[in-house]
């Protein structure tokens, strides 16, 4: 046969079972490490700048000025929302894709009552008949894949997926309605006078968004962990047949978490609405419900996680920007160093999982 | 070339600080067939694969012919001519069986050649397979069947079969044993691991006896007996009877009538079945495999829709209640406590990725003080106090479920069901996958239940224990009851044969 000459092959790859903490957070510290050491050879040899002067840069960008932190952690605040929003449906097991047409329609309900009836009501009233309407409109647009998928199993990432263009297209016919000045294409600051239906000053105002991310992050992490509904949520994302067998209604689980997803991304609707632009267009969600899935997966849905990996995006992209413009850089050039980050910080979920063994020669 | 085909020399292997393998020294003979035996986690699988190419020693030697060889993958075990039958199938349901057989060789693609070789193969060793049939449309057996040919194509001469007769009825174990005979015939060396000591019997020459790890010791077949076996195996001397004490203070615990069920499809499953289940009695459920069975029990517990008949629940002091249309949530409200162990214990009665504590929580998340959170603590406790009473072997209660070795989970299912003082306990298939030593420990369990007062329902494929440890024993043929004997006075033959006559006889 032919293996006469037996050949030993240089290493085989070993499950691990268990890593502990410490020694999982040092692999993934490693990998931060060996990601900055590539892009700065990246850096170098494709820009000739000097990569720790990149670094600074993006460092500043985000955190240069008072003013450029509170934007920082205004963002970081807004797409940990929409993460925590999306992270429920997640650990279910339903794949809720439509974070950014629940985010858009959630600030549509909050900019048509704004418009409608923001002239006719007094602010105490005005603000919570808007949070109810984004409330709810998030929460219809999580509904219907919700429903549809209980039913008649209808795959949910098309469904929600879909549902996102359909937030789209309202709010592009709405900006064409409500448009001011007429013939303008957009809507412009809705009532820079009155600001009638802005979110009041908390502090300051980069303020409220952080507060409500701050108490959502609780809230989320206590929900799955600790609540009867959150233990139904896994079980049923674990194993539909389990679920049943224990008398879990999963139909109801599903709408029930799906109207939750739903909800809490109308609330990001609502603060980017008429707590930071005080305007609406189609962009307004800026992929932030497609960023949201990576965030909420980079940090395996543990919403405490999700603060960091939520941070990280924010702070690449805010220093994209800046160096971008320091450097003369292409934006691009900063996507390049995010992707390269990201590239290791998932690469090294194999190591936290497998070993690799080199076959020694001499061994007993 | 010599007799010995296959030396393992000092071959060990862990798996993080678990030991799987420890310095094992086998050798496997050109024709013969090999028994591996041992108890669950013993190392049985592991060493095997490390033959077959999946995992690759962490120290010692494999020797081919007595010249050292280092396989590090499946393709290379193939070169030598080693394949390997897993536990669980590794087949593209949408195939066919050429299409599956081939696929991953190389060369051209001729699948007209490749059904002749097949049929060459079929007929020579007495296989029976329909090449045009699909695989997602093949039984149990079929599927194995199809297994058994791929690695035979690929030209292996020695064999590996993982526990093949667990998913099998006694008539398709036997045709299976006819085939290992023939290929046996043929100068094929095989390897064949398995729990049932009657097995090993019947068909090995030899056993290798593995225990936590580490090789024991072997013997030629013929010349020892299944206790012999089972003291080796597990390290101390095992008595292998069933203690079946007369039932007490029996009376009607579920009793159901004319129960008819359809699938899906519209296909019968269950035809007007009527029968008694009392309390204080085991009920053995004997019948081929997806002969219904698992509708039985599917609709007792409330998760299979009936299309007629009543199932009474009846209790002293209480009314009786038809669990006809009701869901187990509705059944929990009323009070009636059911345990059931299915028989897909990871994919139904628990959650692989959750650890011991929160599967305890599975049936009683309900309940707890607060209305919105979960009481921790006394699933805690309850884990706690079933690790310790049924001595699983797990490193701690917060140890993720699918982490435990079969007969482990089991105890951790069982346990839970039992911790809520059912008043009917449902089991299917519950020694399925599991050692001696376990299965005894699963017995012992049941045979208490009995004692408290518990109606005891026990499907079972093994009918030599079905006969040892029920009362009375139930048969089903094809969806319908073909007769219900005393355990005590009948035999084997006469349960063998109703489960073959529908519509009962006798």
């Amino acid at each position: 046969m032919e293996n006469n000459s037996p050949k030993k092959p240089l290493f085989h790859i070993v499950r691990i079972d268990y890593i502990p903490t410490s020694k999982a957070l040092l692999i993934r510290a490693g990998a931060i490490i060996a990601a900055l050491i590539i892009c700065a050879v990246i850096t170098t040899v494709f820009t000739g700048d000097d990569p720790i002067e990149i670094y600074k840069t993006i460092f500043q960008g985000a955190f240069g000025s008072a003013r450029k932190t509170w934007i920082t952690l205004q963002n970081v605040s807004i797409l940990l929302i929409i993460s925590l929003a999306l992270t429920p449906a997640f650990k279910m097991q339903f794949w809720n894709i439509g974070g950014e047409g629940q985010v858009l329609i959630g600030g549509l309900a909050a900019a048509a009552c704004m418009i409608c009836i923001g002239d006719s009501l007094p602010q105490v009233l005005l603000i919570p008949i808007m949070v109810v309407a984004s409330v709810a409109a998030g929460a219809v647009w999580g509904l219907i894949p919700a429903v549809i998928k209980a039913k008649w199993n209808t795959n949910e990432t098309l469904s929600t997926l879909m549902m996102n263009y359909i937030a789209i297209q309202l709010v592009a016919y709405y900006t064409i309605v409500w448009e001011v000045p007429k013939g303008s294409g957009k809507i412009g600051i809705i009532n820079q006078n009155s600001s009638a239906g802005w979110l009041p000053n908390v502090g300051n105002k980069y303020l409220l968004p952080i507060i409500v991310a701050v108490l959502m992050t609780a809230f989320i992490y206590i929900y799955l962990k600790y609540t009867k509904q959150g233990y139904e949520i896994s079980v049923v994302g674990e194993s539909r047949n389990t679920a049943v067998y224990v008398g879990i209604k999963v139909e109801k689980v599903i709408i029930r978490t799906m109207l939750l997803s739903g909800a809490i991304c109308g609330i990001a609707g609502l603060l980017l609405v008429a707590g930071i632009n005080h305007t609406i267009t189609t962009t307004i969600a800026d992929g932030q419900g497609f960023t949201g899935v990576m965030v909420s997966w980079l940090a395996k849905f543990n919403p405490v996680a999700m603060i960091g990996t939520s941070f990280l995006i924010i702070l690449m992209d805010r220093g994209a920007g800046e160096i971008s413009t320091a450097f003369g850089l292409n934006q691009s050039f900063a996507d390049i160093l995010t992707g390269i980050l990201l590239f290791f910080i998932i690469g090294c979920e194999f190591f936290l999982r497998y070993r690799i063994v080199f076959t020694s020669e001499k061994k007993n | 070339m010599s007799n010995t085909a296959v030396s393992f020399r000092g071959v060990s292997k862990a798996f993080g600080s678990t030991k799987a393998n420890i310095n094992v020294n086998l050798d496997i003979k050109r024709g013969e067939i090999l028994s591996l035996l041992g108890e669950n986690g013993s190392g049985k699988t592991t060493l095997m694969n490390m033959l077959a190419g999946i995992y690759y020693p962490d120290a010692g030697e494999i020797y081919f012919d007595e010249k050292p060889v280092h396989i590090a993958s499946p393709r290379q075990a193939y070169d030598l001519g080693i394949g390997m039958v897993h536990q669980h199938f590794m087949l593209v349901d949408v195939l066919s069986v050429a299409e599956n057989i081939v696929l991953g060789l190389e060369g051209k693609l001729n699948l007209k050649e490749a059904e002749k070789k097949i049929k060459d193969i079929c007929d020579r060793y007495g296989f029976e397979v329909d090449l045009r049939k699909k695989i997602y449309d093949m039984s149990v057996s079929e599927k194995q069947t199809i297994e058994i040919v791929k690695v035979l194509y690929r030209g292996a001469d020695i064999l590996i079969l993982d526990e093949p007769t667990a998913v099998l009825t006694p008539q398709e174990t036997e045709k299976l044993f006819n085939v290992m005979r023939n290929m046996k015939a043929d100068g094929k060396s095989i390897v064949i691991i398995t729990h049932k000591l009657h097995e090993v019997k019947a068909i090995s020459d030899r056993v290798a006896i593995l225990r936590k790890g580490e090789f024991i010791g072997e013997m030629i077949t013929a010349e020892s007996d299944e206790q012999q076996m089972t003291n080796m195996m597990v390290g101390r001397q095992v008595t292998l009877n069933i203690e079946r004490k007369a039932p007490v203070n029996v009376k009607p615990r579920i009793i159901v009538e004319n129960l008819t069920v359809k699938d899906a499809t519209g296909v019968c499953k269950l035809n007007n079945v009527s029968f008694t289940a009392n309390a204080g009695e085991i009920l053995g459920i004997a019948g081929i495999s997806g002969c219904g069975q698992k509708e039985l029990l599917e609709s007792i517990a409330g998760l299979c829709k009936t299309e007629a008949g009543t199932i009474w629940y009846c209790e002293d002091g209480k009314e009786k209640v038809n669990l006809v249309g009701k869901d187990p949530e509705d059944i929990n409200h009323l009070g009636v406590s059911l345990a059931f162990v299915p028989e897909d214990r990871l994919g139904m009665g628990l959650v692989g990725n959750m650890d011991i504590a929160d599967n305890m929580m599975l049936r009683s998340y309900r309940s707890g003080k607060s209305r919105i959170f979960t009481d921790r603590k006394s699933p805690k406790a309850l884990a706690e106090s079933v690790v310790a009473e049924l001595s699983v072997d797990t490193p701690g209660i917060s140890t993720p479920v699918r982490r435990l070795s079969g007969g482990n989970v089991q105890k951790v299912l069982l346990g839970r069901e039992i911790a809520s003082h059912p008043g009917v306990l449902m089991t299917a298939y519950a020694v399925r996958g599991l050692d001696i030593n376990s299965s005894y420990v699963i017995y012992d369990l049941l045979n208490g239940q009995k004692e408290a007062g518990t109606a005891v329902i026990y499907v079972g494929e093994d009918l030599d224990v079905l006969l040892q440890l029920s009362d009375r024993i139930l048969v089903l043929c094809d969806g319908e009851l073909s007769g219900i004997v005393d355990a005590r006075s009948t035999d084997k033959n006469t349960v063998g044969l109703l489960m073959t006559k529908k519509g009962g006889a006798a």
